[in-house]
């Protein structure tokens, strides 16, 4: 007999089964489709209030920032308006230039550093891999102001006081950097390691059942396989870093002329904010909103560049 | 590899049967399928019947689109960004994709085994089995009871867990734990079994229970197998799909022809070749 064929009806309780199973199937999906609607309103609602003051608050930039941003707002610096013309405000090429110098030098030492502790506390399980991380994490969680507090402390008055010159001791741009950079460490750190460890054990293990060094795996397999991830940390932690203020507020000093020297004092575009808005002049505290806008566009520019970069990257390896 | 001087010896047991099994009744049929990925054809051109309580075996070489073909029927491939089913699969007289059937639904009666065992492995071996039921809202006792130990008969797994179903299921053997993911499978009574390469990471003796396993099975439910493996396909196998890889990358239909018929007297020169190994 072609077994299966054709005496191929299944024993009745099979078939019971089968259709219990449809049947209470059907029923709950009803109940869990109701539920997933409910749930996904929710979401949107969420999504909803969580829009609203996002887009608020570009309007509110963009409406009252937009007219600020013209030639002199880049090339100028900073002017108290006189009584006879009381727009006549200057710049901000200060702020933009003293900003750029901050976080360069700040990047400078703070992503070399932050790649290679990511890339440690992804490779090693060591107990000392794990204090680090801890300490990576708290130092997430810091309070900004902290660091420049810390920074003033060491840099501003701590070797002088210590009697120790160096390059750069006092309120400078060097000390803003030392505080920005100590605020991307962790950052990098954190995101490095993450988008490491999202490369494949096997393909490590394929490395290793080469003969190949852990480091030359890092270099060779595991650091191109994660570029994008890493790319987006650092990109990410750049746009913190541009958008803080607290950690320089104490050490740069907060210049008003155009300063390329990092041993000087310097202005930084967070702290041009603070300083606009709480001037006594009526036209300097409108230009915040110019000022506000092009540091938005800025740190919207980073965040989205790291993510299309990031997208294109890895579609491009496929 | 296959080796060029053996060819594949026609052994077929259960499945002897001279007469093409679609002419029976019919468990689904597949018209003009094709899946592609962002806009890249990945298989097309399927078009072929799948005969009711029989095993059919999709056959062919990496790349010719046999697992893409076989995730589309019970639409996991709903879950990739990017994938497009085209072309008609109906279920019974159901299209699962245009007929309104709900995939949670769909998947209920059409139920998957992959190439590597998988199960929860949070999970004791009772769990797992009872999982599907338990996910679909079933939760009397007796009726979970019932189907786990019915689901582990028919996996011929019941003899060696009955004492030890509190166990987890990692203390099983890679053997052991793939049918247990086929009772799982089977404890919701789909009415389509599809098979991933069921026996690849598997030793032989355990890839040899399981192929004794398909010819009982399939009283109880449709099997779909994608293997890779030739003589696999016709030991335990009664209808035979065989793709390639176009020129274009894109994986396609061949031919489907009852396993005997596929294996003795193929159509295609291409089959021929393939059967007899010399590529692939």
């Amino acid at each position: 007999m072609k077994a299966g064929v054709i005496e191929g009806a299944p024993p009745d309780p099979m078939i019971e089964r089968r259709e219990l199973v449809q049947r209470v199937a059907r029923q709950t999906l009803a109940r869990r489709v109701r539920i997933s609607r409910g749930i996904v309103a929710l979401c949107g609602l969420a999504l909803v209030l969580g829009l609203i003051p996002l887009f608020a608050i570009l309007y509110s930039l963009i409406s009252k920032g937009f007219r600020w941003l013209s030639v002199d707002f880049f090339t100028q610096t900073p002017q108290f308006p006189s009584l006879v013309d009381p727009n006549a405000i200057g710049g901000i090429s200060n702020a933009i230039i003293g900003s750029l110098v901050i976080d360069g030098i700040a990047a400078l030492f703070a992503i070399p550093i932050g790649l290679v502790a990511g890339l440690f506390l992804a490779e090693s399980n060591s107990r000392f891999a794990g204090l680090l991380r801890k300490t990576a994490e708290i130092m997430t969680g810091l309070p900004s102001i902290l660091l420049g507090i810390f920074a003033y402390q060491i840099l501003v008055i701590g070797f002088n006081e210590w009697g120790i010159k160096l390059p750069g001791i006092g309120f400078s741009a060097v000390a803003g950097s030392f505080a920005i950079g100590i605020l991307m460490i962790p950052i990098i750190m954190k995101a490095a390691e993450s988008a490491l460890r999202r490369v494949p054990a096997p393909v490590r293990e394929a490395g290793l059942a080469l003969g190949a060094r852990r480091g030359v795996i890092a270099r060779k397999v595991v650091i191109p396989t994660a570029l994008p991830g890493l790319i987006t940390a650092v990109l990410l932690a750049l746009s913190r870093a541009v958008g803080e203020t607290a950690p320089i507020l104490w050490v740069i000093g907060a210049s008003t002329v155009v300063n390329w020297n990092p041993k000087k004092q310097m202005a930084s575009m967070p702290l041009q904010i603070f300083q606009s808005a709480t001037s006594p002049y009526v036209s300097l505290r409108d230009e915040t909103w110019g000022i506000a806008l092009f540091l938005v566009f800025v740190v919207l520019v980073l965040n989205l560049g790291s993510r299309l970069f990031a997208g294109w990257l890895q579609r491009e390896r496929r | 590899m296959v080796d060029p001087t053996t060819t594949v010896t026609v052994s077929t047991g259960s499945s002897g049967q001279d007469t093409d099994p679609r002419t029976g009744p019919l468990s689904m049929r597949i018209k003009d399928a094709a899946v592609a990925f962002n806009g890249r054809t990945a298989i097309r051109d399927v078009t072929f019947d799948v005969p009711k309580n029989a095993v059919t075996a999709l056959i062919g070489p990496s790349g010719s689109g046999k697992t893409t073909l076989l995730r589309a029927i019970n639409r996991l491939h709903d879950l990739t960004k990017g994938a497009v089913v085209s072309g008609s699969i109906r279920l019974g007289d159901v299209d699962v994709y245009t007929g309104g059937i709900p995939p949670t639904l769909l998947r209920t009666r059409v139920g998957m085994v992959f190439q590597r065992p998988n199960p929860f492995p949070t999970m004791s071996i009772y769990d797992n089995v009872v999982s599907g039921l338990r996910f679909n809202g079933i939760r009397k006792k007796a009726v979970l009871e019932e189907a786990a130990e019915s689901a582990l008969i028919a996996a011929a797994l019941w003899d060696s867990v009955a004492n030890r179903l509190k166990a987890h299921a990692s203390t099983l053997s890679g053997g052991e734990q793939q049918r247990l993911c086929i009772a799982r499978a089977l404890a919701v009574e789909p009415e389509v079994l599809l098979m991933d390469e069921p026996t690849s990471s598997l030793d032989p003796i355990s890839m040899r229970l399981i192929e004794e396993l398909l010819g009982e099975l399939k009283s109880r439910v449709t099997i779909v197998i994608v293997t890779h493996n030739m003589q696999q396909a016709a030991r335990v196998s009664d209808l035979c799909a065989f793709f390639l890889m176009g020129n274009d990358r894109a994986g396609e239909q061949i031919e489907v022809a009852p396993t005997k018929k596929l294996f003795s007297e193929p159509d295609d020169q291409r089959t021929l070749d393939y059967i007899q190994g010399r590529f692939g």
